[in-house]
């Protein structure tokens, strides 16, 4: 196959940015679109350029570092896909690809396509735990039953990746389904009850802090998101949040 | 002399009477005690949020941009723990011995029952922080199974139990970082570790956003860097993982042991292409339902390969079940060693079913008609058509690895509920890595290594869901008391400074690399160098191994370091974001790391579990190990090149268990 990329280039989080166009030939479909990357870098840095920077890790979907918006969407075509997981044969022989970092305040773009995610860090450090020390010594694993019903309904909003394309995807560049992922996984399991409320209050409020915008229910955030992780959760931490804040003494 | 300060007394009661008489550090001391981890994975994530519930000042580090990414996030099948839930004859004693023999006897005794004991707790730890594995209906934990045991003991959160512990590691961590007791570096990898007094006390960093090198002091430093399987090229592992912390480790002092000691796992997707840039594996689970095979006619793997017949052409007649063929017994549950070594076998042969004839066949057909017919009983259907079967029987595969075969269908382009998967072995894990004495402290004083990153309990093959089990293990419960015992004679030593000469030289020596890096100027990518190392490493001192091409390939890599310092190209500068520098020092690690693991498969003359010497081998072609001359572990000692590594034994004694010829015939 052959392409036209149109890649974003930018320097640092100052620095003003312009899409680069590249032409790559023989690209095989059977290449993950990071191979397509590695191929179309390898060109560069033999022609004596600089690479084009981008974040990726562990390359089968679950490390969730690999972040491009490609033709306008986050991970690009296909549902259920993070862009290591995307392969050149969603693509044909001549086509021209957009390649672009996500785009969001709370993520400001370090180089390139690699934007900086740390705040995610910092909500899930404002509560996004249980408050247990590792000492082993709790009871044991068994003591507490759980319905086998709450507990995958608490994996499924644990297998969130924290990739952040729910808020590449929002045209607020909400983060609330990330956010509510995590208090979800919690607020279904008996563990998670003592802190459920401060949980939630202090999670939303990092949020608003970090300057990620509000959710207006458009819903394109799971539509995108690779995982699957579903609005309910976003219902289920508005209706926590609305609770905390009205039994709050504050 | 290597002395491994294993605690006299009867095994069972090793680690107690340990604990008992350990010297502990008050609370008020361990607050004027710093600690630098290194790396975020379970290792690591586990031992900074214990260290800093204890009390000490932890400071982390991770290259990811954050510690959640760290690559245990990628384990799939489950964590071994022994609860014995199920009632089925499990115990600590169990858990223990499968472990050691798993491993060819080639690990330590009392580090592994160590292991087995405080793998108890890690269930129920895990479960306190709302780790959400999974459950039967009546709300407790479930368990699977997992090759070379015969006990169900494996807890799982689908096939991404390694997210799932990871996730309540990182969370424990953000609970501690939230409250300031550890210090979080993200995007910073460490370049060296710098030693003052005979005593490893600190790190040199390099923030990777920046460039810039930070000087980082405490009074002690541990690695949880993980394997160094990526040494290859190919393999499960991420792209980030590397050896360099541990190799820099190993330079200042810190032996390396076993370092030919390789996992090779049988399941995964084969490689497609000379662009591949790292492989996938589909879990062991797979080989319960699955059956391996190829065509017993060369002329039909032929015509597969050319693309002229299909695995459904081939008449049930035609097929070589290989592993049920020479292992009726253990069939397709083989251990991972033995079921790789057997592909390549029929692969080499001849017999290969893809493209670059390095393929074989799993195929869930028979899984298919199996759950089918129990399935058409269940609902009550008389005399169901065989395509009624299959589609009932499809059904029950799907909810059982329906994620699986999804992943394959992705990356493959090939539906496996149609026609049969196609794998091949691939690097998975490193059984080898730095030596640590009981304490988990390498030969150096005051520098740990946990997890991936240390050698102790796989001996020379890693049983399934064990890895996990370790990571945590180590950062919970064994380290959180060791690095007391040698912190107790630091409480009034004070600060550390790293205004001094050591971190001076330290740093001087990790700038002076990057500039010969960044100005070198060559004419090749980093990427250049490394599949050419993959290839060497993948071919000389992969699946089996010989003189002649270990001898080679030592050869062929001091010729291949020569030339990337000559003619390796790193574009842009040392003082931005540059992640084709970072790659670069990585892979320079890596140039030196493979001729070790060289020369150690080529010391070793024998065969045992991942280490397969084709001069030693049973008539039938099975590992032949050789426990009179080397019942032992190599400890390698840098001496300015790798090529000079001195050789040290540690001696394996085992008072505990009778060592036998592993048979799975």
């Amino acid at each position: 196959m052959n392409l036209t990329l149109k890649v974003w280039r930018q320097n640092g989080p100052e620095a003003k940015g312009h899409m680069d166009t590249h032409a790559l030939e023989g690209v095989s479909p059977d290449m993950s679109f990071l191979e397509m990357m590695d191929m179309l870098n390898d060109q560069i840095i033999r022609a004596g350029g600089e690479p084009i920077a981008f974040d990726h890790d562990c390359r089968e979907g679950i490390c969730g570092m690999c972040s491009m918006f490609i033709n306008g969407e986050a991970h690009g075509p296909g549902r259920g896909v993070t862009t290591c997981q995307l392969h050149m044969r969603s693509f044909k022989d001549g086509d021209t690809i957009a390649i672009e970092p996500w785009r969001a305040k709370a993520f400001p773009v370090i180089k390139d396509l690699t934007v900086d995610r740390s705040a995610f860090d910092r909500i899930i450090q404002a509560g996004g735990y249980i408050s247990v020390n590792t000492s082993g010594k709790t009871m044991d694993a068994n003591a507490i039953p759980i319905p086998k019903q709450d507990a995958d309904e608490a994996f499924s909003s644990a297998t969130c990746i924290g990739c952040g394309a729910c808020v590449a995807s929002c045209k607020n560049a909400s983060a609330m389904l990330f956010v509510s992922a995590k208090v979800s996984q919690f607020a279904l399991l008996p563990q998670g009850q003592p802190e459920r409320e401060t949980r939630v209050q202090r999670m939303v409020d990092q949020m608003d802090k970090e300057g990620f915008g509000n959710c207006t229910n458009t819903g394109a955030c799971a539509v995108e998101c690779p995982k699957g992780i579903d609005l309910s959760n976003i219902a289920r931490m508005n209706r926590d949040f609305m609770s905390a804040s009205v039994k709050s003494k504050k | 002399m290597l002395d491994s300060k294993i605690p006299e007394g009867p095994l069972a009661d090793k680690w107690t009477k340990y604990k008992d008489h350990i010297q502990l550090v008050n609370p008020a001391n361990k607050r004027s005690i710093d600690v630098i981890v290194v790396g975020t994975g379970l290792a690591g994530s586990s031992a900074a949020a214990s260290l800093a519930e204890m009390g000490y000042n932890v400071k982390a580090l991770c290259f990811q941009d954050s510690p959640r990414r760290a690559h245990s996030i990628a384990a799939q099948g489950g964590i071994n723990a022994a609860k014995n839930y199920q009632n089925d004859g499990d115990s600590v004693h169990r858990l223990f011995y499968d472990t050691v023999k798993g491993g060819d006897y080639r690990s330590r005794e009392a580090n592994v029952h160590r292991l087995a004991e405080v793998s108890t707790n890690i269930i129920d730890q895990c479960v306190a922080q709302g780790v959400p594995f999974a459950r039967e209906y009546g709300g407790l934990l479930d368990n699977r199974s997992f090759g070379g045991v015969l006990v169900s003991r494996t807890f799982y959160a689908k096939g991404q139990t390694g997210q799932q512990l990871l996730l309540g590691a990182y969370s424990a961590l953000s609970r501690q970082i939230s409250k300031g007791k550890v210090d979080m570096l993200t995007r910073h990898e460490m370049m060296d570790v710098v030693m003052l007094d005979g005593k490893c006390r600190g790190i040199i960093a390099r923030n990777l956003v920046t460039g810039e090198l930070e000087r980082h002091a405490a009074h002690a430093v541990v690695l949880a860097t993980g394997g160094y399987g990526n040494v290859f090229f190919l393999s499960t592992n991420a792209m980030g993982s590397n050896v360099s912390a541990a190799w820099k480790a190993h330079k200042k002092g810190a032996h390396m042991a076993n370092p030919c000691f390789t996992q090779i796992h049988p399941t995964c997707i084969p490689v497609s292409g000379e662009h591949q840039s790292k492989l996938t594996l589909m879990s062991e689970s797979l080989r319960n339902d699955g059956r391996i095979w190829v065509p017993a006619k060369k002329e039909d793997a032929e015509a597969i390969r050319k693309g002229t017949k299909t695995a459904l052409e081939i008449a049930e007649a035609d097929r070589d079940y290989y592993l049920e063929r020479r292992y009726p017994a253990f069939g397709n549950l083989v251990p991972r060693d033995v079921a790789s070594r057997a592909a390549k076998e029929r692969c080499d042969a001849g017999f290969g079913v893809n493209k670059t004839g390095e393929a074989v066949f799993l195929d869930f057909a028979s899984a298919f008609k199996r759950y089918g017919k129990t399935e058409a009983s269940i609902r009550g259907l008389s005399q169901p058509s065989t395509e009624e079967i299959v589609t009932l029987g499809k059904e029950v595969v799907k909810a059982k690895y329906g994620n699986l075969f999804d992943m394959y269908k992705q990356i493959a382009a090939d539906d496996p509920y149609e026609t049969p998967m196609k794998i091949y072995p691939a690097v998975h894990y490193t059984m080898g890595g730095l030596w640590v004495d009981y304490n988990l402290m390498t030969s150096v004083s005051g520098l740990y290594a946990t997890g991936e990153s240390n050698f102790s309990d796989h001996g020379a093959n890693r049983l399934g869901a064990s890895a996990l089990m370790q990571g945590l293990a180590d950062g919970y419960f064994v380290l959180p008391y060791t690095i007391g015992d040698y912190l107790a004679n630091d409480i009034r030593t004070g600060a550390i400074s790293s205004d001094s000469a050591e971190f001076e030289a330290a740093e001087k020596a990790v700038q002076e690399r990057i500039d010969h890096l960044i100005n070198n100027n060559g004419s090749k990518p980093v990427d250049d160098f490394h599949r050419r190392l993959g290839r060497i490493m993948w071919n000389e001192c992969g699946m089996s191994r010989n003189e002649a091409g270990l001898k080679k390939a030592i050869a062929d890599i001091r010729a291949l370091r020569e030339e990337f310092w000559k003619d390796v190209r790193v574009p842009g500068n040392a003082t931005s974001y540059n992640p084709e520098l970072d790659k670069a020092g990585r892979v320079a690690d890596f140039l030196e790391q493979g001729e070790l693991m060289c020369m150690d498969a080529l010391a070793r003359e024998e065969s045992c579990g991942g280490h397969f010497r084709e001069e030693h081998q049973t008539p039938e072609g099975e590992a032949l190990r050789d426990d009179e001359n080397f019942a032992f572990v190599s400890a390698w000692e840098f001496a300015g090149d790798p090529s000079e590594s001195k050789l040290i034994k540690e001696d394996l004694v085992f008072e505990n268990i009778e060592l036998k010829q592993r048979s799975y015939k």
